[in-house]
């Protein structure tokens, strides 16, 4: 066969096995190669909710989705150009994601006839049977190789089988041209200290699947995919629940406050908790409560005790915290919400996206509850959508929800790493005057901003109480209804005067004209492909992204009544849609959603659009 | 430092709680138990927080010139270690009652049980939900007839003492509304346990569980059916003095000195600070008319706090740590240059 290199500028690989055979590691491991090497890259964990599904089944097939490019890349791809299938359930679970002419690479181990069946293919020839008879398959004995690759390892078999994929990592760092060191300073890392008589197999293994590769020529092309063209800086990668913890963490630097976090573990928000579990040493403290009540209720006792408090959760946590949200906004105490989004109702989908928890943050507590609420639109910029969400906390006085979502928390992207001084101060309105009468008042109000100030307990002569009844301005209880109508105007208010704090809505193209394609959260890169894809075409159109919903930025108004429609693409029903028409009911809003527990494909938002024009 | 008193501890607030309530008692003895923990601990005011949940014991930090937090139904116990933790120099109280901490907050207490956290629980049990207009609680009599149970409840109720113990408690003391020496007594030595500290408070409801522990505390009888105990003290009571607790097997027994052959010497010596815990169950189990109901502290071990924990684990962290900010953070582990 011989042998060609192909210059590409993008490849979507795809790696998937049973949820054991460590596809999550071999695909991060393979992205951030690629991200040292110098590619643009964005990542996609697509796995089941069961730890260990039984083997061999559809259902506990696990995958990992890499978009890598000389290029920009804005999502981790809807159709995958190399699938590494380790089992044939493998195969059939992901075939639906290959391109027509796609590699497969499989374990030829494992395509028995006993698995073939198990994985519920009625024929034995799986690639027909699937469609897939234009793919090019590599078939490679992965198992018998790994195990002669390790014979002498003094390994058992048990753990020369876990290492396939490591061998599998091999084979594609050969296709596509990725250098090994990356690779084997993380295994040294690993194992190094606790374990070193894992070192030296875990990098022969993967040395002899790249030499495997590389020997048998049994693979007609490589790939080339050449560094992209960055801005200069020093880069990391980042998932979005590590950028969602340390910009937290940056918020409690920024403010001078300690950083408390109450969480309860929950798929897919708990890579938070345990990542500020492990920075205690930076001021963090972190508590795993017995349950999402106690979680949201602990982390306002220490918001009350002057900490920049948080609580990270997902969907049916944020439902157990409704009451104790409502708390917090009558106390007007500052508390940070992290709602890393799963598909639901109730416990739903656990290990899949979605974006149907907004009509729970803007609108599901008791009584007149108004709360601030921001988006992360991409995994490093979970970072900033953090710190600002702690700002507008801890500077007005009030809960703040952050809707993140599986896909960004789970998914990951290189990100030039930002510098501290960069950021602006955060100054809570701490209260340093008695009012006349001697005494404190706790929700006495800066006229301009009606934000309370915040007396910390230990703060002698301010002593004051706070709960969950009605007050008036001097903290006495006080069921009178004209102070309730005023309370309840009040806190309204504030929360709509941090419009006047936060950027305006950018448009990316006209400011006027035909079609404006509107989107929140995690949905950014899919529609920013999809829009320059139909610009691509020779249409026109614009788009903005909403990083705050609740208060939306000041000129939302005036720019969704300068286009004729407003199309609004979100992975619910039509939440946000729903939300645009009531604020502004002369805008023509037109919804585009899907609820799958899947992201957007850019192919399918390209079709939504073009039907607009 | 200027001394504290009782006045300096009542707030401005109009004390709304029903006439005869046993909560008035409670809310004095507090007021008067503070100034004593002040004046041994150093302590000033505004290092005072108060924290309740939701029913008529949680209207307490109203009436508390100190800081305080009126919360919701059965979350007290998860605000007052959110504030513990966020702040360990300050010193926390809290005020619940039977259905607030039983009930709805049974998680969070057991849970801050386990803990050990250094905060001072007031549970006051009326066996009533009284600010809902009586319906029964967790520590409702089988039996008791209620808005909610017409023809009497058909479950067990739970006994907050051996609740606490199960959960590896600390501290468990008890006393009645009306013994205003013994509660100060009490409130003060809990405030002085590190750890969780929890007081039992059995308080009348005079409107809907009117008389509930009338066949103990009633003056005429309060001697001869209640036991105060205090480590070191041999366990007598009663009128005379003349009645005292033995082990007979492995149950306690009531014996009356001078009779039977019990001497002064056979009675048992209270311990409150043994570890063994089996003992001061069944001390806490003891139950009118069989036995006198424990007063006092029952239970004051040493143990380390979740508090401390916290503090001492990020201290040993931070003096290891290599990284001291975020741009040391956001730069280290893997990392690359693009030129």
């Amino acid at each position: 066969m011989q042998h060609k290199v192909i210059d590409a500028k993008n490849v979507v690989i795809r790696f998937a096995g049973d949820s054991g055979d460590g596809m999550q590691l071999t695909g991060t491991l393979f992205a951030n190669t690629s991200a040292v090497y110098g590619n643009e890259l964005s990542t996609f964990p697509d796995y089941p909710a069961e730890i260990r599904a039984p083997q061999g089944t559809v259902s506990g097939v696990s995958g990992f989705q890499v978009h890598i490019a000389s290029g920009e890349v804005n999502t981790p791809g809807d159709y995958c150009d190399m699938l590494v299938a380790m089992n044939p359930a493998a195969l059939k679970a992901n075939a639906k994601w290959c391109k027509r002419t796609a590699i497969i690479l499989i374990d030829k181990d494992a395509f028995t006839d006993a698995l073939i069946e198990k994985a519920g293919f009625k024929t034995k020839n799986p690639f027909t049977e699937l469609g897939l008879d234009e793919c090019k398959l590599i078939i490679a004995p992965i198992t018998t190789l790994t195990e002669e690759s390790l014979k002498d390892s003094g390994m058992d078999k048990k753990s020369i089988d876990r290492c396939k994929n490591m061998f599998t990592l091999g084979i594609a760092y050969f296709l596509f041209d990725r250098p090994l060191d990356y690779t084997f300073e993380y295994i040294e890392k690993k194992f190094g200290k606790k374990r070193p008589e894992m070192v030296e197999p875990n990098k022969k293994v993967l040395q002899d699947g790249y030499n495997y590769a590389a020997n048998l020529q049994m693979i007609a092309d490589t790939y080339y995919i050449a560094p992209a063209k960055l801005k200069k800086g020093t880069y990391r990668n980042i998932t979005g629940n590590q950028a969602t913890a340390w910009g937290l963490m940056a918020a409690s630097e920024k403010s001078g406050l300690p950083l408390f976090c109450g969480s309860y573990p929950i798929t897919p928000a708990t890579e938070i908790l345990q990542e500020l579990a492990i920075h205690k040493y930076l001021g963090v403290k972190t508590l795993q409560a017995e349950d999402e009540i106690a979680a949201i209720c602990m982390a306002i006792g220490a918001a009350f005790a002057g900490n920049l408090a948080v609580t990270t959760t997902s969907g049916p946590g944020l439902s157990l915290k409704s009451e104790a949200l409502g708390l917090a906004v009558m106390t007007e105490l500052p508390l940070v919400v992290v709602d890393v989004q799963r598909a639901g109702p109730s416990t739903g989908i656990p290990t899949k996206t979605e974006q149907t928890d907004l009509n729970q943050a803007l609108y599901g507590r008791n009584g007149e509850c108004p709360i601030p609420v921001l988006a992360s639109h991409s995994p490093s910029n979970c970072f900033d959508a953090a710190f600002n969400a702690a700002k507008i906390a801890l500077e007005h006085m009030t809960p703040v929800i952050l809707l993140s979502e599986g896909f960004l928390g789970n998914g990951s992207e290189p990100w030039l790493i930002p510098h501290m001084a960069d950021y602006p101060e955060i100054k809570p309105p701490f209260a340093t005057k008695l009012s006349e009468d001697g005494t404190f008042h706790p929700f006495e109000r800066d006229p301009e901003t009606l934000v309370r100030k915040w007396a910390i307990p230990g703060q002698k002569n301010f002593e004051h109480r706070v709960g969950g009844l009605e007050k008036n301005h001097t903290g006495m209880l006080s069921s009178d209804p004209a102070n309730h109508q005023m309370m309840v105007d009040e806190r309204r208010a504030k929360v709509q005067k941090i419009a006047d704090f936060i950027p305006e809505l950018q448009v990316d193209g006209p400011e006027k004209g035909k079609l404006l394609v509107v989107g929140w959260g995690g949905t950014y890169g899919h529609i920013l492909s999809a829009v320059s894809g139909v610009r691509e075409a020779g249409k026109t159109l614009s788009r903005a992204h909403f990083d705050y919903i609740v208060p939306v930025p000041r000129n939302t108004k005036e720019i969704l009544e300068s286009f004729e429609t407003v199309l609004v693409c979100e992975l619910n029903s039509g939440q946000f849609a729903g939300y645009l028409r009531t604020l502004f009911p002369k805008a023509n809003i037109v919804s585009f959603g899907k609820v799958q527990g899947q992201p957007f494909l850019v192919n399918e938002l390209v079709d939504a659009i073009n039907k607009e024009i | 430092m200027a001394i504290l008193s009782f006045k300096d501890f009542k707030s401005n607030q109009e004390v709304r709680w029903c006439p005869g309530c046993g909560d008035h008692a409670v809310l004095a003895s507090l007021q008067r138990a503070l100034p004593q923990v002040s004046k041994a601990c150093n302590y000033v005011r505004e290092r005072y927080v108060v924290v309740s949940g939701i029913g008529c014991s949680s209207r307490l930090p109203y009436y508390m010139n100190t800081y305080g937090f009126h919360s919701i139904h059965g979350r007290a116990t998860a605000i007052a270690t959110g504030i513990k933790v966020a702040n360990p120099w300050l010193t926390v109280w809290q005020a619940c009652g039977d259905g607030d901490a039983l009930a709805i907050g049974g998680n969070h207490f057991i849970h801050a049980i386990r803990r050990n956290i250094d905060i001072n629980i007031i549970l006051f049990n009326n066996q009533i939900y009284g600010l809902t207009k009586g319906q029964y609680s967790p520590t409702s009599k089988f039996g008791a007839v209620t808005k909610t149970s017409p023809y009497g409840t058909v479950e067990h109720p739970f006994n907050p003492g051996s609740l606490v113990l199960g959960a590896k408690g600390t501290f468990f003391a008890r006393s009645l509304d009306v013994e205003l020496a013994l509660n100060q007594e009490i409130m003060t030595t809990g405030a002085l346990h590190d750890g969780t500290s929890v007081i039992e408070m059995l308080t009348n409801c005079v409107i809907f569980n009117d008389g509930v522990y009338k066949n103990i505390s009633d003056s005429s009888v309060r001697a001869d059916r209640t036991i105060i105990l205090r480590h070191g003290e041999k366990m007598i009571f009663g009128k005379n003095k003349d009645k005292g607790l033995v082990l007979d097997g492995l149950d306690l027994k009531v014996v009356t000195i001078g009779q039977d052959g019990y001497t002064i010497d056979d009675i048992l010596v209270h311990d409150a600070h043994t570890e063994n815990a089996g003992i001061h169950m069944m001390l806490a189990e003891m139950k009118y008319p069989d036995f006198p109901v424990a007063l006092g502290v029952i239970r004051d071990v040493k143990d380390v706090t979740y508090d401390d924990g916290v503090r001492d684990q990020v201290k040993d962290v931070t003096a290891k740590a290599k990284i001291h900010c975020m741009d040391e953070l956001l730069n280290s582990g893997s990392t690359w240059e693009v030129k």
